[in-house]
């Protein structure tokens, strides 16, 4: 009885001691379905989820508060992305947040900017160059097309323009598609 | 003798129709000088070349047009002299029927070339060697284009063991190398020389279908006295295929995802070979391929094309079209795509013109649903499960399709030959591995964004810390009790 109480005692000791450091030496800082949810969001950092960019939405939809269908440049695929992560049913894309479309690349009208740095400003991705004054670019491969610069120019000189396929984006169709539009 | 050397054989594969004789008969014939030549600078897998020449420049024959972008890219040169009259989008051979940048060079009628070097290669260090190679543009030219240069570098890695020459050329109706193999087998030896001497490897074997008795014969005989091996291998479609070639010959079993080279093993073509053998002993770039053209022209056979030369060229060249073609293949029926248009230029590429009449094509039956026979399965050369792959890419369940190792499928459609519900089997795969790479791309694309995005927060947040430290140390001087915390937002 004694020896068994003192065995048993002593098993509890070793795992609580273990457990103990396991927590410290193991920690994970921050929360990890966030990043897993981070990591499905197309990172447009556009806002048309109604927060501040990707992370603070997927911070959103980990706390519960928002639902996993507001993303619309993460389209169709993107709520099926995440309702298996999370475990949850598939929904369609909600519509109030805007709606699936190609993609798109800004890029600005030389001749008509006046160099306000407002679009500079207005960049989530810093991919505006351009200075107080002078004339302001897009580097093309770093804009996500979120479309958050267009609204602040006063002359309204960026446009958005469907990105061209070209010979490397080119990909084949479903044969599936296909047979079915050939019916 | 060689013949009775072991083989070991890979799994699956086909007996398929030969259609060799059509076009193996006539010697190579030297291509008339166009008067006008398009000349892609993306040719080769990797980085499409950067444009040397503006419209107006004079070129001369072999001087470099587009130069390596990256260190996987390979230099274009002009393939006769003439005059630059655009750097604009043309369209290319490419399933797509989409433009990419070409240069488009009026023939001056000369065909004047640079001043050509040849060097010895003994005398030469292995890295300048490589480099002459890619400054000459060799690509593989067994239609992958994979830039040469790059794979005789083992960057001091293991040793390699064997070096295979493929000259297996197992696709239907192409004959490109059975010809070149017939009549420049001494150059073809010569390139392979300088390959060894860069890859010092124990073997060197030639691996070549029995069904070209007098290119093996041509070959043998070249290769007299220089240690090197003719292997005549069982006609068996596709044993011109990298893995399975390299499994034929030595065994060896190439890693999934990995390359012959991670077992010992660097496989070239012919046709590369006798590249390396010009630029090398004569200084001469890669500016013309054999092209086979085939199927319902009047006079089927191979010529020596300059690349650039429209592909309606060379069918008027070999008589024109018979009645009744139906498509245009590049490559051959097996692994070829249909072309949008005969105004598309000869690459580097491009080994066969396919001009298929309904005779050739396999006729359009209508797709029924898998039956589970597993006929793909026992036809698969790559040791996959085609069903279970169509399944997945069929539904989009990409992840799962890799798991199923999708991007091992060489594409040989041996699986759609066989499947009796008529599937399009491959055309899914092709499919399932075009979005993986698409959603890779983008993946990688949202990283960048994201990383971006953080970095513009922190400076943000840095910005603001730095004007609130501004302000304090500004503050006690005006207002030494209650700093406005409204004021941070003043510069």
């Amino acid at each position: 009885m004694i020896a068994a109480l003192i065995v048993l005692s002593a098993i509890a000791g070793v795992s609580g001691l273990l457990l103990g450091f396991a927590a410290v030496r193991f920690k994970v800082e921050g929360d990890p379905i966030v990043e897993k949810i981070d990591a499905l969001l197309p990172q447009t950092q556009c806002g048309q989820c109604g927060y501040a960019g990707c992370r603070p939405y997927a911070e959103a939809i980990a706390a519960g508060e928002a639902e996993i269908n507001l993303c619309p440049p993460g389209g169709q695929t993107g709520v099926a992305a995440l309702a298996d992560l999370l475990g949850r049913d598939p929904q369609s894309l909600s519509t109030g947040q805007g709606f699936e479309k190609p993609k798109v690349l800004a890029v600005i009208d030389e001749q008509n900017c006046i160099g306000c740095t407002l679009c500079l400003q207005a960049c989530p991705v810093d991919a505006i160059l351009g200075a107080a004054k002078q004339m302001h670019t897009v580097i093309a491969k770093e804009c996500t097309g979120c479309e958050l610069c267009v609204a602040p120019c006063p002359v309204d000189c960026i446009h958005l323009i469907p990105v061209a396929q070209t010979i490397n984006t080119w990909k084949w169709n479903s044969p599936a598609l296909q047979a079915k539009a050939a019916a | 003798m060689n013949a009775l050397k072991a083989l070991f054989p890979f799994h699956g594969g086909l007996k398929t129709v030969r259609h060799k004789a059509e076009s193996n008969q006539q010697p190579i014939q030297p291509s008339a000088l166009p008067r006008r030549l398009t000349v892609p600078l993306r040719q080769h897998i990797g980085a499409i070349a950067k444009p040397l020449v503006q419209p107006g420049d004079p070129v001369l024959k072999g001087q470099m047009i587009g130069q390596a972008d990256g260190y996987i890219s390979a230099a274009i040169h002009a393939p006769t002299s003439g005059v630059v009259v655009a750097v604009e989008s043309r369209p290319i051979p490419h399933p797509s029927g989409l433009p990419d940048l070409c240069v488009v060079i009026d023939s001056d009628g000369e065909d004047c070339w640079i001043d050509r070097e040849p060097v010895d290669y003994r005398h030469r260090h292995p890295s300048e060697l490589r480099n002459i190679l890619r400054n000459a543009g060799v690509v593989g030219l067994g239609g992958a284009g994979f830039p040469s240069a790059v794979k005789l570098n083992l960057s001091g890695s293991d040793d390699l063991e064997t070096l295979i020459l493929n000259g297996a050329e197992c696709e239907p109706w192409i004959t490109c190398d059975d010809r070149l193999m017939r009549e420049r087998a001494a150059g073809i030896v010569a390139g392979l020389r300088v390959m060894a001497h860069l890859l010092k490897p124990l073997d060197v074997l030639i691996g070549i279908e029995e069904d070209k008795p007098e290119a093996i014969a041509a070959m043998t005989e070249a290769c007299a006295g220089t240690g090197y091996e003719v292997r005549p291998i069982p006609t068996r479609y596709p044993s011109g295929s990298v893995k399975q070639l390299v499994k034929l010959l030595t065994g060896k079993e190439t890693p999934v995802e990995g390359l012959p080279v991670d077992v010992g093993v660097q496989c070239f073509n012919v046709a590369t070979a006798y590249t390396v053998h010009r630029a090398i002993d004569h200084g001469e770039p890669v500016i013309s391929r054999i092209v086979t053209v085939t199927g319902h022209v009047r006079r089927p056979g191979n010529i020596e094309a300059l690349l650039g030369t429209s592909f309606a060229e060379l069918v008027e060249q070999c008589g024109g079209y018979q009645e009744g073609v139906e498509r245009l293949i590049m490559g051959g029926p097996m692994m070829g795509f249909a072309l949008h248009s005969d105004e598309i230029p000869v690459t580097k590429a491009a080994n066969c013109i396919l001009a298929a009449s309904a005779a050739e094509l396999a006729p359009e039956l209508p797709v029924m649903p898998c039956i589970r026979c597993g006929a793909c399965v026992e036809a698969c050369p790559a040791d996959l499960l085609p069903q279970q792959l169509y399944w997945h890419a069929r539904a989009r369940e990409f992840d799962k399709a890799q798991a199923h190792h999708l991007l091992s499928c060489i594409e040989c459609g041996c699986c759609s030959y066989v499947c009796p519900s008529h599937i399009p089997l491959v055309q899914y795969y092709r499919y399932a591995k075009n979005e993986i790479w698409a959603q890779e791309k983008e993946k990688q694309k949202a990283e960048l964004a994201r990383q971006r995005h953080q970095a513009r927060l922190e400076r943000l947040e840095r910005e603001k810390q730095e004007r609130e430290t501004k302000l304090r140390q500004k503050a006690p001087a005006k207002t030494p009790l209650t700093p406005d915390p409204t004021g941070s937002n003043i510069p």
